[in-house]
This record gives structure tokens, sequence and C-alpha cells, in this order.
């Protein structure tokens, strides 16, 4: 099908843009990477009336480091980019396990980290890390700019807090702290699909090898990214071997309440949040142990 | 509401192009209808199919994912583009030819222009890569395996031109 007729305005500038959306609100609706939004209007599910192109704002794309070593990453930012990055995945290696499963690589040639993220899928791979990394995101109107940590940004099935008003500007991810290690898997019906459920783990040891924190979120198991760090509570101080993995695990399976799909029954869900959950402990446990 | 238009100038396989277009025309649509460049094929409109890949500015995309509005200033390219003034095909389509990797046909442009921008990026793909680069284009037909073959046989002729 094809899109309903609308108006369409290349922003030149950021503070165009949020003035565009100021003066229209919900009548409009910001152009990134488009490979959610076009589909989408293409089947008229989605019909606005102004579409702002936000792909010519150079100055939305890129990832900078804070004198803190905190690495803000902009809305813009394509994941084919940061795929090529080394040194970003480096840094953030749950995105060098993640980005490969996301779609396909014509659409992560095009596919934007604010537009995963404003978009608010459930099953994508991209809010469960934010959720897990603990990351903050910075957010933009005509009058201000706010920050909200990812625990409060998604607030349901392809919903967040930004307003009517304001646009995602960028997403700022914690330094990396030595002894830690991360891992992110998923399990989808194809390559390329959104995830049935999805595991992400970071895990950080103590000088004697056992864990000290464990942060772990999910995808695709619940209307939105879910943060199941409070699952691990038994792994800490503990190394992350044998048994109490499997606790964790089950511990991980009674928290959730997946949906259900066509391609999965919840009970499916449930069973492979769990399986997901321990591999993905047991690999980043090893990886912290090899960044120590 | 009235149809917005907007005028555009971009290059299709290094030709300049003037239109004028209404902005909710897709530029998989653009192509097939206002150029008349019909190769590019249109499956789902959704991003799932692949079979209306393009190059824009060199990199792979889905046509159907984009509005003929947003290539204003840039350069695509075409399955159009591939083979030479005098006809003669370009080491990616006559390893297709030559391997039996294609059948009804309908998806051979999206993985022609897929693969010809991955194989200058790695011109040497072991087959799993090669498998890896073709996921996002579905084929009804063949069952992959000619595909792959013909990459590996293009990639090989490539490799070998001076
Ligand atoms: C076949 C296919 C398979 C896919 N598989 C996956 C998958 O496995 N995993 C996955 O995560 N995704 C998948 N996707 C979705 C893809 O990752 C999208 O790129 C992503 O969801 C949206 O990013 P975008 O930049 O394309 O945003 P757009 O489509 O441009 O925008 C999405 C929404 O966010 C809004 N928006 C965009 N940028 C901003 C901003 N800076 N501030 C505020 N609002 C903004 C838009 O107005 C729109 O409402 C798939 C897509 C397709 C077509
Ligand atoms: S028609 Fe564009 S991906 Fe199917
Ligand atoms: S040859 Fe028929 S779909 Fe691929």
């Amino acid at each position: 099908m094809k899109p309903a007729p609308f108006r369409y305005i290349a922003a030149s500038s950021v503070d165009h843009a949020l003035a565009l959306k100021a003066e229209h609100g919900d009548e409009a609706r910001f152009l990134a990477g488009g490979q959610s939004l076009i589909p989408a209007m293409n089947f008229r599910l989605a019909r606005p009336s102004v579409l702002i192109d936000i792909n010519g704002l150079g100055e939305l794309a890129g990832v900078e480091r804070s004198e803190s070593g905190e690495i803000r990453i902009g809305a813009l930012t394509r994941y084919h980019s940061l795929e090529r990055d080394s040194r970003f995945l480096t840094d953030c290696p749950l995105f060098a396990d993640a980005l490969p499963h996301i779609a396909h690589p014509q659409i992560r040639n095009r596919g934007t980290i604010g537009g995963n993220l404003s978009h608010a899928d459930p099953a994508s791979e991209l809010p469960a890390i934010a959720v897990g990394m603990q990351a903050r995101m910075r957010i933009r109107s005509a009058i201000g700019e706010r920050e909200v940590p990812a625990s409060e940004f998604f607030q349901g099935l392809l919903t967040t807090d930004i307003q009517n008003d304001e646009m995602l500007v960028e997403i700022a991810f914690p330094p990396p702290t030595g002894r830690t290690g991360a891992c992110f898997m998923e399990v989808a019906r194809r390559r390329g699909d959104f995830a049935l459920a999805g595991v992400a783990a970071i895990v950080t040891i103590d000088a004697e090898g056992r864990c000290s924190q464990l942060r772990l979120a999910l995808c695709g198991v619940g209307d939105r990214a879910v943060d199941a760090s409070a699952a691990a509570a038994s792994l800490i101080g503990q190394p992350c071997a044998g048994e109490v993995i499997e606790t964790v695990a089950a511990e991980v399976q009674g928290m959730i309440d997946p949906p259900g799909n066509v391609h999965a029954s919840p009970d499916y869900q449930r069973h492979i949040a769990g399986v997901l959950a321990q591999r993905a402990i047991s690999a980043a446990f090893s990886r912290a142990g090899h960044a120590a | 509401m009235q149809p917005e238009r907007h005028d555009i100038e971009l290059s299709v396989n290094g030709t300049t192009c003037r239109r004028t277009v209404e902005s909710r025309i897709l530029l998989s649509d653009f192509l097939r209808h206002d150029l008349g460049l019909a190769g590019t094929h249109v499956g789902c409109e959704h991003g799932a199919c692949g079979a209306c890949t393009i190059l824009f500015d060199g990199a792979p995309i889905r046509s159907c994912l984009m509005l003929a509005v947003q290539a204003n200033g840039h350069e695509l390219s075409t399955v159009e583009g591939l083979a030479g003034n005098d006809g003669e095909l370009h080491p990616i389509q006559q390893a297709m030819h030559d391997h039996h990797g294609l059948q009804c046909g309908y998806c051979t442009p999206g993985i022609l222009m897929t693969m010809t921008a991955y194989l200058k990026q790695n011109p040497q793909p072991s087959e799993h890569e090669v498998r890896e680069a073709l996921s996002g284009n579905l084929c009804r037909c063949t069952g992959y395996q000619n595909v792959v073959d013909a990459m590996l046989a293009a990639a090989q002729t490539l490799r070998a031109a001076p």
C-alpha cells in the first residue's frame, strides 16, 4: 500500500525541527531512518499530516565521549556506522552482540538508534540494552532540555516519555569499567526477525572473581524492556557458575509475563528467556574474567 | 488534502534527473513509474523481502522505505545500471546466469544490488559470509544454493579483474 498524503519538510537545523514539532504537535512525526515509520505509513497504520525529515541534521549523528568517559551517541547515528566503530563496540560490547540481530544490512544502513528507542518496540534489542546499561536519554524541545533514565523512558508498548513537542537528541551510556563483561543473546524465528526473547547481561566481578554486580534486561517478553536485575540478587558475592545461575534463570522466568505471538507461546518465550539468561550470564562472567 | 509537490534533482545510474514529485511517492514507485526503471521490483512494501533494494549513495537500502523526495541531491544505482552500454553483463549477472541463480527472477535485482555493494566491501567472502549478506533478500524459487554459488564465483571473477 501507499502512504496517505502529508506535508514533507526537510528540517534545516535541530531548532527548526523543534519549532515545527511545537507548531504541529502530534499531527507531525520526525522522519529518521524511516525503517519503522514508513512501513507503518505504507500500511496506513500511521497517518501523520506533517513529516519533519531530520536526516540532514548532521549534528545529531556520531559518537562522542565526555571528560568523565561517558559515551554519548547522537540520536541520528545509524546502526551501520556503529557496526563499523570498533572503539565503540569495545566500549559497549552489548552492541557488538546485538547489532547483527537487528533486521538486515540494508535496513541497518538507514535505521537510527534514536528512531529505534523512540519507537520503543518491546521486541527490539536496543531498549533492553539501554535499560541494562542504565543509559540516560537526552530529550529536547524548543524551550529546553531534560534527561531521563532508560528505566523511566520506556512506558509501554510503543510508548515513551517523549512529549509531543520533544525530540530525543542523544543517548548517554556510562563509561566502561574494568572487570566487567557483557553479553547479549536472542532467539528469533529467522535471521533479522524481531526477537522472541532476548537477554542482555552485564557482570562485574571483584578481585576474587566473584560477582559484585549483575545487570539483566530482557526484550520481547513484555510490553517494554524488562529490567530483571533483581532476579540476580543470589549471585552477588558468588562465582557465576553452576546451580546459582539456574536459580537466577528460574527467578527471571517467574518475573516475566510474556505475551506470546504467532511464532511462540508464552510458555515457550518464558522457557527460552530462562535458557538465554543462563547462557548470557555465563558468557558475560567469563568475558569479565578476561577483561580483568 | 491538496497533493503537495516538490522539485527534486538526483543522479540515477550516472544520469541527472529532474522531476516534480508528490511528497508521499515512495522511491520504489518513483523509479518504476516516473523514471520507467521497472527493474527495481516491489514485493512487500514493508522492508521484509528485499526485492526493491537499490544503492543510495553507494549503500544498499530498501527503496520502498524511502520517499522519492528524500533522494533529492543523492546518487542512486539500480539494476539497469549494472550491464555495460553494449549489453555485456556485469560479472555478478553473468555468474547468476552461469550458476542458474534465478528462476522467476523477482528477487534478482535486489540480490544483485545488495551483492555488488557487498563484494566491493568484502572481495573474498566465505560461504557463510555470503549467506549472511544475502539474509535480507528473500527468494521463493531457488533455495539460495545456486545464488550462493554464483556469488562465490562472481567474487572470484571480480578479484581477477584488473
Ligand atoms: C524488515 C524489518 C525488520 C526489522 N527488524 C528489527 C529487529 O530485529 N530489531 C529492531 O530493533 N528493529 C527492527 N526493525 C526496525 C528498525 O530497527 C528501525 O530502524 C527502528 O525501529 C526505527 O528507527 P528509524 O531510525 O528507522 O526510525 P523511524 O522509522 O524514522 O521512526 C520511528 C518512530 O520514532 C520517531 N522518531 C524518530 N527519531 C526520533 C527522535 N530523534 N526523537 C523523537 N522521535 C523520533 C518517528 O517519528 C517515528 O514515530 C526492522 C525493520 C524492518 C523494516
Ligand atoms: S518491497 Fe521493499 S523490501 Fe519488499
Ligand atoms: S528467483 Fe523467484 S523469487 Fe528468487
